[in-house]
């Protein structure tokens, strides 16, 4: 075996790295190859590279799409079986919350692009710390609210389960099966959301310290995709959930 | 990578606004009864708006034809679900005989 690697790889694997151009560190081998330090061997080139990860994400998304997908048809099958219920329960959320909570979602949207940009330019890592953190920032805001719509059912005893107050509604079986559905899609959403904080908040660290340039920002387009497609499902939950049943009550 | 396209901020700023008009949209015709219609506006919106963060927020309209064909087949699958389920469930009891 070593007969034949040695043919192949002439000298050790791994060299210390060396300067060309002005470029930054590259990363060269005693074979006369030189690359940038974080292509992976097995890709010809920076851009297949990024274009393997980037696509490997999405295929990771579209899992997720299916994952949410099966809580969206079990909400379609519900709701065409019983309309006037979910309308009814509907009506009782908050569009207040769930307004704001949307633009916020939508703003921190609009600032995670804001920090691919700052790594795709190469830009100081304050400033992409900066964007990251802002972002993360409205990711708290978005819960905090929710903490305080949950509080309320609790409160109010709309959970499903043994302390459902049924007397307060037309069709209460209709309605804890909307509030099943609310917490379901809403839960696994904010536990989406809880992942993407602890993701970006391994990015802050490695944005401040300088890991990402013009040459090389993977992990802050992949991380950016999560997140945005997690606003996306949001963009979905949101009339779905809080804006059926706006005329319930009048017409 | 550095090939990759940069996207302008004027342009993020443009669809972020969109996105915001579209929430405002969506909420002011939710108030006002269409019947049935209020579903397809509302749904018509959050297709959009979802449309916007795609394209720009993450990047597809720069993609590779292979990214564009995984993000279309996540949705293919997604409607193929939505719609046998229905037609499964709408269809209940057409039969006699069969449980409704």
């Amino acid at each position: 075996m070593s007969d034949a690697h040695a043919e192949h790889y002439p000298g050790p694997l791994h060299s210390p790295p060396v300067k060309i151009g002005g470029e930054g560190p590259a990363h060269g081998h005693e074979d006369g190859h030189v690359h940038h330090p974080k292509l992976q061997h097995h890709f010809d080139d920076m851009a297949q590279q990024a274009e393997a990860s980037t696509l490997g994400m999405w295929v990771f998304l579209v899992t997720e799409i299916m994952f949410f997908g099966g809580l969206f048809t079990a909400y379609l099958v519900y709701r065409a079986h019983s309309p006037e219920a979910f309308q009814e329960a509907s009506a009782h959320l908050s569009i207040g919350w769930g307004g704001f909570n949307t633009a916020v979602l939508i703003f921190s949207s609009l600032t995670m692009a804001l920090a691919v940009r700052a790594a795709q330019t190469s830009e100081s890592a304050k400033t992409q710390v900066t964007w990251i953190a802002i972002t993360m920032f409205l990711g708290l805001v978005f819960l905090g609210v929710k903490g305080i719509e949950y509080t309320e059912k609790f409160r109010d005893h709309i959970v499903p389960g043994p302390y459902f107050d049924a007397s307060r509604w037309e069709h209460p079986a209709g309605v804890e099966m909307f509030y099943s559905l609310y917490f379901c899609m809403t839960g696994l959403h904010a536990l989406h959301m809880i992942i993407g904080l602890g993701i970006m908040t391994w990015l802050a660290i490695k944005a401040w310290q300088r890991s990402f340039n013009a040459d090389y920002y993977t992990p802050v387009e992949v991380a950016g995709l999560y997140w945005h497609f997690v606003d996306i499902v949001w963009i979905f939950l949101f009339p779905l959930l809080y804006l059926i049943g706006r005329h319930y009550h009048h017409g | 990578m550095s090939a990759a396209h940069v996207a302008p901020k004027s342009l993020y700023y443009t669809i972020f606004a969109a996105l915001l008009v579209g929430t405002a949209l969506t909420v002011g015709v939710a108030f006002i009864d269409l019947g049935a219609f209020n579903n397809v506006a509302m749904l018509t919106i959050a297709c959009i708006k979802a449309l916007l963060v795609i394209l720009f927020f993450m990047h597809v309209r720069w993609g590779t034809r292979l990214t564009w064909l995984v993000v279309a087949s996540g949705f293919f699958w997604l409607i193929l679900m939505f719609s046998i389920t229905m037609v499964d469930f709408s269809t209940r009891g057409w039969v006699q005989g069969t449980p409704k």
